[in-house]
């Protein structure tokens, strides 16, 4: 659970602070950007996500790199399952 | 050189592993201890010891959260969990971590309700949307995951959501390491330093590994070719004579940490006086609680917690496999009693744990090239 999951910030949630959609390979989930406050990532950003909040800014060529890691560690499917989970059953 | 082929820039991967082999000194053993679990799981699957010349050894950190969490604590969050109208949620890692009288999972079979949740906030969106229940997360993790936890709590503050609490069961790297140094039966010559939790606390928390205990720490990432550099940086310092903290992974750690993270930890937690570790007994100031202000939140004020204290099973040797004492397969049970689909110890449960990697990893491939 160490392992982080890059995604890219697609749209900021107006109604609430500190909320945005991020897109993992074609997966849409909210993630909390509370932890990036004193740096606030904007749409078009990359992030690196763990339990549901971003906690670090990376270049995209960074994200990719991480998620051929994920990859070839054998936790991109499960990394998958816990993006999808964010939320529980809602819809983003 | 097996897995090297399917490696990201094989070439430099190559070259890497030369450079390893031209600076580690053919005389000399040197024992390396990687802290983090996702490093374990990243060794094993990347098959790097095949890659590094014999007389570098791995040692496997106590940096798994749920390997080093005491059975007890895990059967005082069930107690809790047991309670009229609970709900206990906790992340998926924990749902086959047995108890003394079951894991979470079982727990939920016998009737329990149990919630798997991906994210704190997700708790906290549980009891919302469960106002006549009261949901209590049982959190876990070291400072990459705490902050998390810490900005969850401040919601639920400011919310004013009542029915929800957090069992607390952060710890910090810092102590952990400590403790390892300060075991007569411990002899290492450099440290793997963790990736994400150092994007937290920053690298300056190491500084008296290097400083006052003569040992070099190199904080990496988790590709092959990362941890293959970190080793070079390692043995460069060794081969000059000096120990430094180094950051390998620059390009998601900076050296300062994340200030927001460290505040929000600041306000919702305070270090316990000492705390018990599988395998490395009670260390102090070595893990986290709620503050005072917090304590409306904080399952530990509001049911009672009996505070368990349960022995490991008598054959199994998870606190000697978390402390490098032993491999993973020199213990009694692996792979017999003990296997990833009827785990005795948490080591066995965790894909970060090394006895699940080295079971899935090396212990598989022996058995299928075995002869019948």
């Amino acid at each position: 659970m160490c392992l982080a999951i890059p995604g890219k910030i697609v749209e900021l949630v107006d109604t609430q602070p500190n909320l945005a959609v991020v897109d993992v390979t074609g997966v849409r989930r909210r993630v909390d950007l509370g932890l990036l406050q004193d740096d606030p990532p904007v749409p078009g950003d990359w992030v690196l996500i763990h339990v549901g909040f971003a906690m670090s800014k990376i270049s995209e060529q960074d994200a990719a790199e991480q998620m051929r890691t994920l990859a070839m560690l054998g936790e991109d499917q499960a990394a998958l399952e816990e993006v999808r989970g964010y939320g529980l059953e809602s819809s983003p | 050189m097996r897995f090297i082929d399917e490696f990201r820039d094989p070439e430099i991967v190559t070259r890497t592993a030369e450079e390893i082999l031209r600076l580690a000194d053919r005389d000399r053993h040197y024992r390396f201890m990687e802290v983090c679990g996702g490093h374990t799981h990243a060794i094993y699957r990347f098959g790097l010891k095949d890659v590094l010349p014999p007389n570098i050894e791995l040692i496997h950190g106590p940096g798994c959260p749920v390997c080093v969490l005491p059975m007890g604590r895990i059967d005082d969050g069930l107690s809790l969990g047991a309670q009229p109208d609970v709900i206990f949620a906790a992340f998926g890692d924990m749902m086959r971590v047995p108890g003394a009288h079951g894991s979470p999972l079982e727990h939920k079979a016998k009737g329990m309700d149990v919630r798997i949740v991906y994210s704190p906030s997700d708790a906290l969106k549980l009891a919302r949307a469960n106002p006549d229940k009261h949901v209590m997360f049982f959190a876990i993790g070291f400072e990459t995951t705490a902050p998390s936890t810490a900005l969850t709590l401040k919601r639920a503050k400011s919310e004013g959501i009542k029915n929800f609490s957090v069992f607390c069961n952060h710890v910090t790297i810092i102590p952990a390491i400590r403790a390892i140094l300060d075991s007569p039966d411990m002899r290492l010559d450099a440290f793997i330093g963790p990736g994400h939790v150092s994007t937290v606390i920053g690298c300056r928390p190491y500084e008296w590994i290097a400083r006052d205990e003569g040992r070099p720490i190199v904080v990496s990432g988790f590709e092959p070719l990362d941890m293959l550099q970190s080793i070079v940086m390692l043995l460069r310092q060794i081969k000059r004579g000096v120990a430094i903290v180094e950051n390998q992974y620059k390009r998601v750690v900076p050296w300062e940490g994340n200030r927001a993270a460290l505040a929000a930890m600041a306000e919702v937690f305070e270090l316990r006086p000492f705390f018990e570790w599988r395998g490395l007994g009670f260390i102090s100031q070595s893990a986290l609680r709620i503050r005072e202000s917090y304590a409306a939140w904080d399952a530990e004020r509001v049911f009672r917690v009996a505070g368990v204290r349960v022995t490991d099973p008598k054959a199994a040797q998870c606190g000697e496999v978390l402390k490098g004492v032993l491999k993973p397969a020199q213990c009694k049970l692996f792979g017999r009693e003990c296997t990833p689909e009827r785990p005795v110890g948490a080591l066995m449960v965790s894909s970060e744990g090394s006895c699940a990697a080295y079971y899935n990893y090396e212990h598989r491939k022996m058995a299928a090239a075995a002869p019948v």
